[in-house]
């Protein structure tokens, strides 16, 4: 069963020009021009149950468009849509009791009363039997390690804290689909390491699906099977990291320790005619960029018996300078084109 | 069982409200002292205006006086912000949040204005009523039944006041800013609603545009009747003035709230 189903959604919205200058400003007044911008752009993608899919894309794609709509927020301009069995637009109120949603940037807890009471808010709210509840705080009280903080208002925890409070908010009611908007934005690594580790079992106990979107890629790495890419308001990518890897990595890097003094123009003259590139690092280290399509141990094979060399290093490429490449290179749309070309191909 | 506890979650609202507004009484210690200056101020005005002559635009001098301080101490009560309330959550976004939770966001504001009526009735009114009491030459009735049907009364100019701030509010969803209209509201509802200045003594065309329109339900009329000056069965008619109001305002909040949902653009991201 698919958690969520979506198909040509999309959304505009209408942006108010401002003309220039003190004319301008008149005319504004009398006249308003507005320029229709379009944030998402019928896109379209499946969510099966009990997935963890990422959902990443420049600042602006329209990653937190998306999710505002998943999860009824916003009324989408056209398309269909279903989450949870629900078009979340339309029966809101009993849709959101299934779904949990947290934004990074945004708190959904009461700044001014203790996280125990905006927890017992909540529970009212979305109507959690007493015992439910109990066993659940409990659960995710403990799993996250809030016991001390339960007391204190919000406003006097530290971002972290607040955060890991966000998701027990966010989980009271037991959702089936999970909605994280940059989760571990401003974050420090040990925490995030806690937060992806909780996600993760979360998942696997109870099967929750999750969505999330992030700027960290090893959020991703991870916590993702599936990866949706988004460039604006198009999806560019959908399928796994591996994949993703596999397509955009151009090639790795492989960095020599020698034993002794090394001349680049030697191993130069060792690699010839492999279109590699050599880049000297010391006088004891250098390291070499060898492409896809060449067999790393071609290379080795060259080096390794003529000279001195006491470590060797194979460096992939990572991922965010993978994805790196596609925001800026918009190498997205190089493949659409390709896939284009290949289809007129087809036709002919 | 759904019903009484969504019921007992919008009774939350206005328990944490309250006690927040606690939180920080010590800011309305100051509300008391301004609001006794003002009817000072308007006290000695209309002193000042009947120079010695018996009635005014059917008042009294002394029906004038309780007239003033009763209007205050009213608005002492049903004064809130929800309209800058509303304002806010659209401006900065924190509408989303709103949105994913199961409950409407238009009640659980009302709760939240309820929370703060309470504490203002608590803290800010009655106080501030024994100040006044102190300070000016007020005659207040003397019937239980006077007093009921002025709770009751007050408690509707609470929720009309409320209405119109929510339909404030909601327009930020259809305009960038606010602001302006937002004073524009608070100066319309202060003079037409007969703080200021009494209905009575509006032009004739005035007064009788004023009857169209729902702000005379938040302080004259009800300040008439505790004042005595409407008496006997034209008392129902007030009371049904206010109740008939309040189902018309319920309206403009239903549509403008559901067109608000397609109109929503969160801002900053």
């Amino acid at each position: 069963m698919l958690a969520i189903d979506v198909q040509d959604l999309r959304k505009t919205f209408k942006v108010q020009k401002n003309r220039g200058g003190l004319k301008g400003a008149f005319l504004d007044l009398l006249s308003r021009e507005y320029t229709e911008v379009a944030a998402v752009k019928d896109i379209s993608f499946q969510i099966p149950r009990g997935e963890i899919c990422g959902y990443i894309g420049e600042n602006g794609a329209g990653k937190s468009t998306t999710i505002k709509m998943l999860t009824g927020i916003l009324v989408p301009t056209s398309g269909h849509l279903k989450v949870n069995g629900y078009v979340p637009y339309k029966e809101r109120e009993q849709f959101v009791k299934g779904i949990g949603v947290v934004f990074g940037q945004r708190s959904q807890l009461w700044w001014d009363i203790g996280v125990i009471e905006s927890f017992h808010l909540l529970r009212k709210v979305y109507q959690v039997p007493e015992h439910d509840f109990k066993a659940r705080l409990d659960e995710l009280v403990e799993r996250l390690g809030l016991q001390d903080l339960l007391s204190r208002p919000v406003r006097k925890l530290s971002l972290g804290q607040r955060m890991r409070c966000e998701l027990v908010a966010a989980l009271l009611h037991n959702p089936s689909i999970l909605f994280l908007d940059e989760p571990t934005i401003g974050l420090d690594i040990v925490v995030k390491t806690e937060i992806r580790q909780f996600l993760k079992s979360l998942n696997e106990q109870f099967g929750t699906t999750i969505l999330l979107t992030t700027h960290d890629l090893q959020d991703i790495e991870a916590l993702c099977s599936r990866v949706i890419m988004l460039d604006d308001g198009n999806i560019i990518y959908d399928g796994s990291l591996d994949e993703l890897k596999n397509r955009w990595s151009r090639g790795r890097e492989v960095h020599f320790q020698f034993g002794s003094n090394h001349s680049l123009t030697r191993l130069m003259e060792l690699t010839q005619g492999l279109p590699v590139e050599w880049t000297p690092e010391n006088d004891l280290a250098a390291k070499v960029w060898i492409p896809l399509e060449i067999n790393v141990s071609d290379v080795l094979g060259r080096i390794v018996g003529s000279t001195d060399i006491t470590d060797i290093k194979i460096v992939e490429t990572n991922t965010d300078d993978i994805v790196r490449q596609i925001y800026q290179s918009g190498s997205a749309n190089e493949r659409i084109e390709q896939e284009k070309a290949s289809e007129r191909l087809l036709h002919v | 069982m759904n019903v009484s506890s969504m019921f007992s979650a919008y009774l939350d609202f206005i328990r944490i409200r309250f006690l927040t507004m606690l939180a920080y009484r010590v800011n309305y210690y100051s509300g008391i002292a301004i609001y006794t200056l003002n009817i000072g101020v308007y006290y000695f005005t209309w002193q000042a205006i009947y120079g010695g002559q018996g009635q005014l635009g059917g008042f009294t001098v002394a029906q004038m006086t309780t007239y003033v301080a009763v209007s205050w101490m009213a608005r002492a009560f049903y004064f809130n912000n929800l309209d800058r309330e509303i304002a806010a959550d659209v401006r900065d976004g924190s509408i989303a949040i709103q949105f994913i939770r199961p409950y409407n966001y238009v009640v659980v504001k009302m709760m939240q204005g309820l929370g703060e009526g309470l504490f203002r009735f608590m803290l800010f009114m009655i106080p501030g009523m024994v100040i006044a009491l102190l300070l000016f030459p007020i005659k207040l009735p003397t019937s239980g039944t006077s007093w009921a049907v002025f709770l009751v009364m007050l408690f509707l100019s609470f929720l009309i006041n409320s209405q119109l701030n929510i339909i404030t509010g909601l327009m930020a969803f259809f305009v960038e800013n606010i602001d302006g209209m937002i004073r524009m509201k608070r100066a319309v509802v202060d003079l037409f609603s007969g703080l200021i200045i009494p209905i009575s003594f509006l032009p004739l065309w005035l007064q009788s545009t004023m009857k169209v329109l729902p702000f005379q339900a938040i302080t004259y009329l009800p300040s008439s009747v505790f004042t005595g000056r409407i008496q006997g069965t034209t008392t129902w008619n007030v009371l049904g003035i206010q109740l008939l109001w309040l189902v018309i305002l319920l309206i403009p909040i239903v549509l403008l709230y559901r067109k608000a949902r397609t109109r929503l653009f969160v801002q900053g991201g």
